[in-house]
């Protein structure tokens, strides 16, 4: 799950991880108030929306005072933020974060994550702040330095002063720096992060260490355990499809092209997409029924997957093993009978019963495509293009 | 031979009263599988279906009726202490059927299971099956062939697709595990792989991977320098976009790594027959066993 700057630096200020002082405003009047509230003096106005690259976008800006302040919130609220993880769409920006702006010496990195291939948690670090992580892994790999921290014992003392004397911190800034590491660290934990990325980590002028920016995401699987952040979850960051879809725990992801598609199992799922689109077809969605597949969750896939104008095709590939695929056939004749289905449906069932699912499906009265194999389900997707 | 179940397992069923442990429970009888106990914390003492002991823990278990292998049912808040609990026991290997641990919890699994005997598969995974022999999951056994083809996949009814088109060309299985699409897994592809390469009766292996993680990346180095049967292997998601969980946990183009594309081209560049096709699994293995 991903949350907001604002709301992650929220978080970390409560597991003491230094942050600068703002807050969040939603109208340009609100931005003014917190900028006298910090002191009427430089303020940074920042964009909240769930993608990177703001600042080159156009929505990150100083205001010298409170007046100014205003003046910018009111050209970023509303605006459409286009940057290179938005796609070409943009997003409308509803929320801005109003910060006190902080005279900088220095821009680091700091970084948690889990390394898959060590099953471990790796603390990563580097003197090269502002700039994106995975470019300087791929042009200049020795200026990230790594601590895997062992989850017998946690990190330790001796890695955060590791670390912090890697990135050349001296003095007051040294001890403010592992004392930051360490707080990081164990907000991340607490909170079960999936990263936790600080960039710009800065160090100022009078030697603080602070967080200039979080990107914090959380665990969807330890959701469960966190109801406070599951407040913080932003339906206008999502595809209203994908917010539709979540109500009846459908996992689905839109897509761009024009045969949706509804499967079982993830895994068949992405290799029905990756066949769409061998046979010169393009994925609508991405749609996981998970393995019951009952009359309900295909009528409620139905509803998702038309509610996008793009689709000109539905296919449907259900592998039956422990539901059987006559049931399955049953309940997508009942949806289909209950929603109008303009658009060619193409079906494949395989596994358990897939005969009687199949004479099922011809019998209904209506138009389905019926294929027997995987291949041939592809091909009658773009016959069904063509014509 | 096969790898890690067969006849010699003693299973127990960990959940075995809830309605998932219940359900699968009687389908690994109906399999063949010796299931010799259940665990269900409170409930020891009880038969379920007026055969099988349920007991408190697992020692008990491994105790009085020498399970040998576990497989877990229980709901994901409880998984990595039902995972923990089978291997202190003693068990040798352990299924974890369950969806959706957090992955911290995982990671203090996979530490303490760091030089201990035990082998976990999965979680978030259908299982493992030596066709003929024993199924310890969730997998429809009838789709399966006894054989010589070992099949590993981080998928559940991709695996099934591939095993259908296995059976249907005739091609048989000595062994078909899932290992999960978590992050942090029990068993990986190297794992699995080299359990393959080492058993006599396996001639050919097919891999389904997926994208994110570099597992795919790791199997193919380890099948340049160690495998001496043929591998086939698939990779799903070449349409997935970045930044985007399809499904499984661990299914993510995370930082612009992880893709298909990158894995395809490690493993071919391996010597792995790779399919572009899903349609085109059974086929590929036909074509690889011939050479």
């Amino acid at each position: 799950m991903k949350i907001h700057e604002y709301q992650g630096k929220d978080i970390l200020r409560k597991f003491n991880v230094p942050v600068p002082d703002g807050k969040v405003a939603f109208t340009a009047q609100e931005a003014r108030k917190i900028a006298e509230e910090l002191g009427g003096g430089t303020v940074v106005v920042k964009a909240q929306i769930h993608a990177g690259g703001r600042g080159k976008g156009g929505g990150v800006k100083l205001a010298k005072n409170p007046n100014e302040a205003e003046a910018i919130a009111s050209k970023i609220l509303g605006m459409k933020l286009v940057t290179h993880q938005t796609g070409p769409e943009g997003k409308i920006v509803k929320r801005i974060l109003v910060e006190q702006g902080l005279a900088i010496e220095r821009e680091l990195y700091a970084g948690i994550v889990l390394d898959r291939a060590k099953s471990q948690l790796v603390y990563m670090v580097s003197t090269e702040g502002g700039v994106e992580i995975e470019k300087v892994a791929a042009e200049s790999p020795e200026k990230i330095l790594k601590e895997w921290i062992d989850p017998a014992v946690g990190f330790m003392p001796f890695q955060a002063r590791k670390l912090a004397f890697g990135l050349g911190l001296v003095d007051d800034q040294f001890k403010n720096g592992v004392k930051f590491l360490t707080a990081l660290y164990n907000a991340y934990i607490a909170v079960d992060a999936s990263l936790a990325e600080i960039n710009p980590l800065v160090v100022t002028k009078d030697g603080r260490v602070l967080a200039l920016d979080a990107k914090i995401n959380i665990d969807d699987n330890a959701l469960y355990r966190h109801k406070d952040i599951v407040e913080l979850r932003d339906f206008d960051e999502e595809a209203p499809l994908e917010v539709e879809a979540s109500k009846y725990d459908l996992n689905y992801i839109k897509l761009d092209g024009n045969v949706g598609c509804m499967v079982n199992g993830a895994g068949l799922a992405m290799a029905t997409m990756d066949l769409i689109k061998l046979a010169g077809g393009n994925p609508a969605n991405f749609l996981d029924v998970g393995g019951g597949a009952s009359a309900e969750t295909v009528e409620n896939g139905f509803k998702i997957i038309l509610g996008d104008p793009n689709v000109k095709a539905v296919l449907i590939n259900i592998f039956g093993g422990i539901v059987r695929c006559d049931r399955v056939a049953t309940g997508v004749v009942e949806a289909a009978k209950k929603i109008s289905v303009n658009v060619p449906m193409i079906v494949r069932l395989a596994g358990t019963n897939a005969e009687e699912a199949a004479q099922i499906l011809n019998k209904s009265g209506l138009k389905f495509l019926v294929a027997n194999s995987f291949q041939e389900a592809a091909q009658r997707v773009v016959e069904a293009l063509a014509n | 031979m096969s790898i890690l179940v067969d006849k010699n397992t003693r299973l127990v069923v960990q959940g075995i009263t809830g309605g998932e442990g219940t359900f699968h429970t009687r389908q690994m009888i109906e399999y063949g599988t010796k299931v010799v106990a259940g665990v269900t914390p409170g409930k020891g003492g009880q038969k379920f279906d007026d055969k099988i002991s349920v007991y408190n823990t697992v020692a008990e278990a491994v105790l009085k009726e020498g399970a040998n292998a576990a497989v877990i049912f229980v709901p994901p808040a409880f998984a990595a202490d039902a995972v923990i609990e089978s291997a202190s026991a003693g068990v040798g290997v352990v299924v974890c059927i369950a969806e959706g641990i957090p992955t911290l919890d995982m990671v203090k699994v996979f530490e303490f299971l760091k030089n201990r005997p035990t082998r976990v598969v999965g979680p978030n995974c259908p299982g493992v099956i030596s066709p003929g022999k024993a199924k310890v999951g969730i997998m429809p056994g009838f789709i399966h062939k006894e054989g010589s083809v070992g099949l590993v996949s981080r998928s559940g009814t991709l695996t099934y697709e591939a095993v259908h088109q296995l059976t249907i060309l005739g091609i048989g299985q000595t062994t078909c595990l899932g290992i999960g699409g978590d992050p942090v897994i029990g068993t990986n592809f190297v794992d699995a792989l080299r359990l393959f390469e080492q058993d006599p009766e396996t001639k050919a292996v097919v891999m389904i991977g997926e994208i994110g993680g570099t597992a795919e990346e790791e199997a193919a180095k380890f099948v340049k320098e160690n495998m001496s049967k043929p591998v086939v292997s698939f990779i799903a998601g070449r349409t997935a976009p970045p930044g985007r969980r399809m499904g499984h946990a661990g299914a993510i183009i995370a930082g612009g790594k992880g893709t298909a594309a990158e894995k395809m081209e490690a493993l071919r560049s391996a010597g792995v027959h790779v399919c572009e096709s899903p349609a085109d699994i059974g086929k590929t293995v036909a074509k690889a066993m011939r050479k």
